[in-house]
């Protein structure tokens, strides 16, 4: 582990209990952990552990029903749109496929957030635009449309939007999910070099055992809404827990349901489905 | 006792469904007219490229059908005119019909057709894409930066298609009138002119302004509310225009009865 002085021993988030549902269907199960200023945190999770579910949450997209979540001195469990958007201008997010506007150019999409929210001028915001991109290794992408942008350059596009307001934390979804295991290693490396030259706090939320070792300084894993463990890369790679060491070392899940459980399952998934939808209406 | 159960849950989603109508509505005039005033400016290119799809690119087809239209009004009600020697009134019928009724009409499916239907799969594929996910991660509202300049657009560019519509319709009944009914053309446009009060003009427009405002909800709103996957675009998209369609019937039906009855005094 490397040696942390304790300037950096600041909460950046923390969360408490936190509980998140989907209808009548609870996702997470009361969550309580901190990420700290300048770390990169690996939340790992298997498909349907509520790992996306607790990454929407903390960037806002999802609202919980209990429980705390500290950012920037506001617990977003209870803010107003308002508030909530002035702590999204300090934050940036890339997302799994991208996200890229496709009638936007990459310059185009880098520039968004800097002409909606600030009074830069125009030359301004193209050096800074210029800038991005090179940080993330597309300079002279500019002009190009994101159809036009391999799988990785798109991810990296994304990285170099997420980045534009100069944001204090960056969340990551599956940074290297649909990518090839050469262009997915070069994500990481870009994950890497922002960690070093910006001491940004990074949240990264994947399944990639290789990645999420080679670019976490602390890890939690979550399993079905509920944390089984945390702890640095070493802490992780020599625990004992069994629901570890059978997501480290890949055993499969023997195939058990429960047929109650699993209709439930079912029928709740269905109604939760519904109110999602309409939540989404009433923007 | 099952069945009146089912008309009022049927009921009740209708209404929750206007409901989110009017607050997406809402929320766009929003961005529309007050945001301006607190220093939020108006999209205006935004708005401009979307007049531009939404109007001026519907002209050919528009033109095309609503000429047909006027035909086949002319063609219909001289049908019945000529039985009682009163071919020459075809104008009149033509103009009335038009301007009243088909030009807004006809313009409001053609729109629904094209642009409609476009705003959900628009909409509804950023959806898919986390795209709108994106764009409320970057603090900007979907509806300020989406669905507004749309609201503008259509509440422009409809009431001047219908006019377009209603012009070509005319023309569409002065093709028969100069080869069937003696009239020359100038005395075929005059005839429909004469018969017009600004009044059927006007309602026509009325209508046309609510036709362009619930076609964006719609549409726009069943993007929003796409699902996860890609056959869930094509659901939203079919039911944007199914029930626009529905919505810009039921709206003629309510402001024809009120002209009607306004019309009376």
């Amino acid at each position: 582990m490397e040696p942390r002085d304790d300037s950096k021993l600041e909460a950046m988030i923390s969360l408490r209990d936190l509980r998140v549902n989907y209808g009548e269907r609870e996702i997470l199960h009361g969550l309580t952990f901190e990420v700290m200023r300048g770390e990169t945190l690996v939340i790992l999770g298997g498909s349907g552990s509520g790992k996306s579910t607790l990454l929407r949450t903390l960037v806002g997209l999802e609202r919980p029903s209990s429980g705390e979540i500290w950012l920037k001195g506001k617990n977003l469990a209870v803010i107003s749109d308002a508030e909530m958007n002035a702590i999204r201008k300090r934050i940036g997010m890339s997302f799994q496929g991208g996200a890229l506007f496709g009638s936007m150019t990459v310059g185009e999409n880098v520039a968004l957030p800097l002409r909606e929210h600030t009074r830069l001028e125009e030359p301004t915001i193209e050096i800074i635009v210029r800038l991005k991109l090179d940080q993330v290794g597309l300079a002279g992408f500019e002009n190009y449309l994101p159809s036009q942008l391999s799988g990785g350059m798109k991810k990296r596009a994304a990285v170099a939007r997420a980045m534009a307001m100069d944001p204090e934390i960056l969340f990551f979804d599956e940074p290297s999910a649909g990518l090839d295991p050469i262009i997915a290693a070069g994500v990481d490396e870009l994950i890497l070099e922002l960690k070093k030259a910006f001491h940004m706090t990074i949240v990264v939320v994947t399944h990639e055992l290789a990645s999420a070792f080679l670019i976490a300084d602390r890890m939690v894993l979550i399993e079905k809404g509920n944390i089984v463990a945390s702890g640095s890369r070493e802490e992780m790679r020599s625990s004992a827990h069994p629901r570890v060491r059978q997501f480290l070392d890949r055993i499969a899940e023997p195939e058990v349901l429960q047929e109650a459980d699993y209709l439930q399952m079912l029928t709740e998934d269905h109604r939760a489905a519904g109110r999602s939808m309409t939540q989404r209406g009433g923007v | 006792m099952e069945f009146a159960a089912q008309i009022g849950g049927s009921v009740t989603d209708g209404l929750a469904y206007l409901g989110s109508l009017t607050s997406l509505g809402a929320r766009a005039a929003y961005y529309t007219f007050i945001a301006p005033f607190k220093g939020k400016p108006i999209r205006l290119q935004q708005t401009i490229s979307q007049a531009m799809q939404v109007g001026v690119r519907a002209l050919p087809i528009l033109s095309l059908i609503t000429f047909f239209i006027g035909l086949i009004l002319a063609l219909q009600s001289a049908y019945e005119l000529r039985k009682f020697g009163a071919i020459t009134f075809v104008a009149n019928a033509v103009a009335i019909s038009m301007t009243r009724e088909l030009g807004p009409l006809i313009t409001a499916i053609v729109v629904i057709g094209r642009s409609g239907s476009a705003f959900a799969a628009e909409i509804g594929t950023m959806r898919v894409t986390e795209e709108i996910d994106a764009l409320e991660t970057m603090a900007i509202h979907p509806v300020d930066f989406l669905v507004a300049p749309k609201f503008l657009a259509m509440t422009i560019m409809l009431p001047c298609l219908t006019i377009w519509a209603n012009s070509m319709g005319i023309l569409g009944g002065a093709l028969f009138g100069v080869t069937q009914a003696g009239f020359f053309f100038g005395r075929y446009i005059r005839a429909s002119l004469d018969t017009l009060f600004l009044r059927d003009i006007v309602t026509g427009l009325i209508k046309s302004v609510v036709f362009g405002i619930a076609i964006t909800a719609v549409g726009c709103h069943e993007g929003l509310t796409t699902g996860v996957g890609a056959e869930e675009v094509g659901r939203s998209t079919t039911r944007a225009v199914v029930v626009s369609i529905f919505l810009v019937i039921l709206v003629d039906l309510v402001f024809t009865t009120l002209f009607f009855f306004l019309g009376q005094r």
